[in-house]
């Protein structure tokens, strides 16, 4: 194995043996999504059996909605605690003395992010399957598209958490449980974008996750896919993930200048 | 050569200049102390070398590698050791090791891991979670991650501190050993005036994060007329130079 891979599959190696020996880690990576699931689906069944085909119709992006959330705010917490891991178990010290690359920090976290994603996302998937006779998998091949702009926009968002832990320190650990939930609204997760008001709109469509949850709704309820809402998700990621990317640099340098590295955690 | 070469090192914390100036070199194979009380600038030296903290001005140079430029490559050739910087304590003992052999990569680790718990005892203590140790057997195993990649450079920042007189002694014991036996580098900060008199050639007293004085232990001692480096400590710390030579 090539030293950089090596290095990456160190730091990763460090979650999953904590993982082994933490079943609390382990019931945490699911229950949240297994637990939005069961309120959401017998929400979507509640009204499927009130309105008929049009409740089903709702109720079945009301689910896709959900699951493909998950997809973004797992994979962003999933990079954002495996760096907040290192800051409790005050190990930060270790690691930016070890030849390990930020670049390679980045990758290993992106790595645990994919696994924490899967581990809390699959079980709420086959939940969703199993109880409420929802198959995610019916949107085609076009799903792992929607997988990847919505992955790739938590990793861009987590790493603007990394960026303003390392320079204000432990008291921006908040943002990695909550700074998600604020682009949610403009998401269009769980509505068009049209029902925003107009000066929102511009907003909404500067979120990649926007023209995922439109192109969601096309495939779900028209059948289409909607390949200019997934260009542009894909575009609005490479700028939003250069830019979170600057950020990091520009922080993680910041922190090399003031001392932060060496009292991150208190 | 110089397995460390500081030159004109500064640093400055908005109004606080934390360090100021200094100059040092450490001879390859040699022991070096840094010493100097609290707030002399140790620590933000020792974080300057190892590149967790960009100087304000001045040069350091780690087995011919600018560490500005090029401090993975030195890094990768470096290790470190302090009480302060703990390893996760639900891994065990070997996963912790098994980390930084990864990082580090380390050849055969499997191999290496065995060795260093035979030399430093921990064959007892390998499967049990870090946080479980006794203060003793974790200076051990942070010993062991500081030599898991056989280190050419190694910094110490008070590596016997908070243990008993019989284990430090040990610790000091293995540290005078794998030095002879690797030729390795050695920059030891403490407080423990009687370990660096053991331990080093060479000594730099910091005060104020600037150097005030240097030379072996035997030329501090003859410099102040005292016979122990903790009267020398004090001479310097309280600035009693001159009263003492005379």
């Amino acid at each position: 194995m090539k030293p950089m891979f090596r290095r990456v599959w160190g730091l990763m190696y460090r979650h999953l043996a904590l993982y082994r020996r933490s079943w609390p880690r382990l019931l945490e990576l699911a229950y949240w999504p297994v637990l939005q699931m069961c309120i959401w689906g017998f929400t979507a069944r509640f009204l499927a059996a009130r309105l008929g085909n049009p409740g089903l119709l709702a109720g079945a992006t009301l689910l896709g909605g959900v699951l493909l959330w998950e997809v973004t705010l797992r994979s962003q917490m999933g990079m954002s605690i495996s760096f907040l891991e290192e800051i409790w178990s005050r190990n930060l010290g270790h690691i930016f003395v070890s030849p390990l690359r930020p670049i390679e920090l980045i990758a290993a976290l992106i790595g645990m992010s994919v696994i924490r994603m899967l581990m809390g996302v699959l079980p709420a998937i086959l939940l969703a399957w199993g109880l409420y006779a929802f198959n995610l998998f019916t949107l085609g091949p076009v799903l792992i598209l929607f997988f990847a702009n919505l992955m790739i926009m938590g990793w861009a968002v987590a790493l603007g958490v990394v960026s303003l832990i390392l320079r204000h320190g432990a008291g921006a650990e908040p943002l990695a449980w909550g700074v998600l939930f604020g682009l949610a609204p403009f998401s269009a997760v769980f509505y068009p974008v049209s029902v925003l008001p107009s000066f929102l709109r511009p907003i909404s469509y500067a979120l990649p996750t926007t023209h995922v949850f439109e192109g969601m709704r096309a495939a779900l309820l028209q059948g289409v896919i909607r390949w200019d809402h997934l260009a542009a998700a894909f575009v609005l990621n490479a700028v939003w993930l250069a830019g979170a990317a600057w950020l990091f640099s520009r922080q993680f340098h910041a922190a090399r200048v003031s001392g932060a590295l060496i009292s991150i955690g208190e | 050569m110089n397995a460390i070469q500081v030159e004109n090192l500064t640093k400055r914390y908005r109004d606080v200049l934390a360090v100021d100036d200094i100059s040092f070199v450490a001879p390859a194979g040699a022991t070096v102390g840094l010493l100097g009380g609290n707030g002399a600038g140790k620590t933000t030296t020792i974080a300057m070398l190892l590149g967790l903290l960009v100087p304000t001005s001045g040069r350091i140079t780690v087995l011919g590698h600018d560490m500005a430029k090029d401090r993975f490559a030195a890094l990768a050739r470096m290790n470190f050791s302090s009480p302060y910087v703990a390893l996760p304590s639900r891994l065990t003992v070997r996963q912790n090791m098994r980390v930084y052999g990864h990082l580090y990569d380390v050849p055969c680790m499997d191999e290496r891991i065995a060795a260093l718990a035979r030399e430093l005892d921990l064959g007892e203590i390998l499967d049990r979670p870090a946080g479980q140790l006794s203060a003793g057997q974790k200076t051990r195993v942070a010993l062991a991650k500081a030599l898991i990649n056989r280190p050419a450079v190694l910094l110490l920042d008070e590596p016997t501190a908070s243990l008993d007189p019989d284990t430090g002694d040990l610790v000091r014991t293995w540290l005078e050993q794998y030095r002879a036996d690797s030729g390795c580098t050695i920059l030891l900060a403490s407080h423990n005036m009687a370990e660096v008199e053991r331990l080093c050639s060479h000594v730099i007293m910091l005060k104020s994060g600037q150097v005030v004085d240097r030379g072996s232990p035997k030329d501090l001692l003859d410099r102040y007329g005292r016979h122990d480096l903790e009267d020398v400590f004090l001479d310097i710390a309280r600035d009693r130079r001159h009263a003492a030579a005379a």
